[in-house]
């Protein structure tokens, strides 16, 4: 008998040490996870489910929010001005993000090379990415000026005597801003590119040689499936960033004009910050964040049919 | 056997240690890094002209006379000092909370077994779509009603703990072999000395690619720092340069003089330490816009 309870005293004595020593546990990984939680809480996940709330009332911060349902979102589909700005923002996608690719790619195969000046050759490519949007913005809309800009300048110089009028057109403001936003986002797809290349096996390369392959058989059979996984991430990415342009279109033409570039970020700021509608603002950024969400599920369902891992 | 490959190719004619092929390469790469530069020659050189300058045709890019004054100047119509002062303030205060706070999470959610660990983690893992847009207005009216628009605070803390950061050095902790953790375990190390001892040293490269882009983030970031500022003491750089713009909307020469203030620390950073953005991005793929 004197055994049996002293042997599970002694059971429950080591349950009792493994419980208070996983209760440690506990309390040093929430120590360890608390200051970072308790900003995430505050600051992004509370506000999420706030801005879900938000969605569904008209507040103008002066008077109490009024519970309105889904009369936000409805008006979102009869409200042409966002049928534009929708416009708008799926044409700089696919007007900036392929040719971005197109041209990183291009640049990445050159610099994979052994040339002379390799180092300085990137950082000229890489050197926007890392520069300050507001600050580019205002250099490009200097550029782009109608009468004195630089672009303009240089084609009245080749004989072109009536150019656009880049920022002040209907026509051509918001090319004007896809071609300032390929210059900027090369870089960044070349330096992806870049590792991707070097991380193809030379061997390939050579057997195809041996067999025959011509540069642009080597390219189309062995760089672009060896690529594939690279370009998918390239994509996703520069998809998700596509979509939230704003400082652009804020600073070079405020949206215009005649909303030529008002894209989807410019018009919730406008909304939000503006005119005060933070229920139809935020039914345009959960807008904004359902494109985004279904677009990249779209690619990845899609990823099976053209990328290759391994 | 091996040396004696039948019918070897000839080998390229070199050119100063380069194959001709490589040269051409290099012959059309040179106008289009031109271009790739442009914007930035072209942003000094205004900022170097007379007023007056500015609106020559043919345009010149060696500014002449070259006047240094357009910087001063600069300094005179508004507070550019307290500008940079407040971008620094900020960036760097956002890139040292948000990285250590990242740093200690995701040491938590990567070694430590806790009731609640996956709930979280998929809380965290779940904000991470949803575009910083939609959180932006709720995070304005909380700040408003803590009567915190225009303070540090506002700028500093909801930029400062990003699910994203945690989420990258959480796979950046798993990939580290818990082995080296084992020895210290058996020596009776605790959880911290473990974290600051044996899994930060070894994480150089995640932790140095986080803070780069943290900074370069937010010293870049424009729209947020709009949105809770509203007066020129409290603006950063590039809230000053889109106040700068919206006072001297033509007065180019100011304009450029501003942006290559805004541009020089972060573009002399970039030069020097070129090799660390690069990694940094093929590392975790920030970066981009």
């Amino acid at each position: 008998m004197a055994v049996d309870v002293n042997r599970s005293s002694t059971r429950s004595a080591g349950r009792d040490r493994h419980k208070a020593s996983r209760r440690r546990t506990t309390l040093t990984a929430y120590g360890f996870l608390l200051p970072n939680l308790l900003g995430f809480l505050a600051f992004t996940f509370l506000p999420v489910l706030a801005a879900l709330l938000i969605s569904f009332t008209n507040w103008d911060l002066l008077r109490p929010a009024q519970w309105v349902g889904l009369a936000n979102y409805e008006r979102l589909i009869g409200d042409t001005t966002f049928h534009r700005v929708l416009r708008n923002t799926f044409v700089y996608v696919l007007g900036t993000v392929p040719v971005q690719m197109a041209l990183a790619l291009l640049v990445a195969m050159a610099l994979n090379q052994r040339i002379p000046g390799r180092l300085f050759f990137r950082a000229a490519y890489f050197m926007p990415v890392v520069a300050s949007t507001v600050a580019v913005a205002l250099v490009w809309r200097w550029i782009f000026h109608a009468d004195f800009g630089l672009l303009n300048s240089a084609l009245f110089m080749i004989g072109i005597d009536d150019p656009p009028s880049w920022l002040q057109s209907t026509r051509w403001a918001l090319p004007a801003i896809i071609i300032m936003s390929i210059w900027q986002q090369i870089g960044f797809s070349m330096v992806l590119f870049l590792a991707g290349l070097q991380s193809v096996p030379p061997h390939l390369y050579e057997a195809a040689k041996i067999d025959g392959a011509n540069g642009w058989h080597r390219f189309v059979h062995i760089t672009i499936p060896m690529l594939s996984s690279t370009t998918f991430f390239v994509l996703v990415i520069s998809v998700i960033n596509s979509f939230q342009v704003f400082d652009q279109a804020f600073i070079m033409t405020e949206g215009g004009p005649a909303n030529a570039t008002n894209t989807l970020v410019f018009n919730i700021y406008r909304y939000a910050f503006q005119f005060f509608q933070m229920g139809y603002a935020t039914a345009m950024a959960w807008v904004l964040f359902a494109i985004i969400f279904v677009v990249t599920v779209v690619q990845f369902r899609y990823q099976r049919q053209w990328v290759h891992y391994d | 056997m091996t040396e004696s490959t039948p019918r070897r190719r000839r080998a390229p004619r070199q050119v100063f240690g380069y194959t001709l092929g490589t040269w051409v390469l290099v012959i059309f790469l040179i106008p289009t890094a031109i271009l790739m530069l442009m914007p930035f020659v072209w942003m000094v050189s205004t900022s170097l002209k007379s007023a007056g300058a500015v609106f020559e045709y043919p345009p010149t890019f060696i500014p002449n006379p070259i006047r240094w004054d357009n910087y001063t100047r600069l300094f005179e119509v508004l507070p550019f000092a307290r500008f940079f002062l407040n971008s620094l303030i900020v960036a760097g205060s956002v890139t040292i909370l948000g990285v250590a706070t990242s740093a200690m999470a995701a040491y938590a959610f990567a070694r430590l077994r806790f009731p609640g660990r996956d709930a979280l983690f998929l809380g965290y893992l779940g904000t991470l779509m949803i575009p910083a847009q939609v959180v932006i207005i709720p995070n304005f009216i909380l700040l408003r009603t803590l009567g915190w628009i225009d303070t540090y605070q506002a700028l500093i803390l909801p930029a400062a703990f990003s699910a994203f950061g945690t989420f990258l050095l959480r796979q950046y902790f798993l990939t580290i072999p818990g082995e080296l953790e084992d020895a210290a375990v058996v020596d009776g190390a605790s959880h911290w000395q473990i974290f600051t001892r044996v899994i930060l040293p070894l994480s150089g490269p995640a932790l140095s690619a986080l803070a780069i882009f943290t900074f370069l983030f937010n010293w870049n970031s424009f729209l947020y720092p709009l949105v809770v500022t509203n007066s020129t003491a409290m603006s950063t750089l590039t809230v000053g340069l889109n106040t700068l713009q919206g006072q001297y909307n033509t007065a180019w020469t100011l304009l450029m003089a501003g942006s290559v203030l805004a541009l020089l620390p972060v573009l002399t950073v970039f030069l020097l330490a070129q090799r660390y953005f690069i990694k940094g991005i093929t590392l975790t793929g920030i970066g981009g816009r």
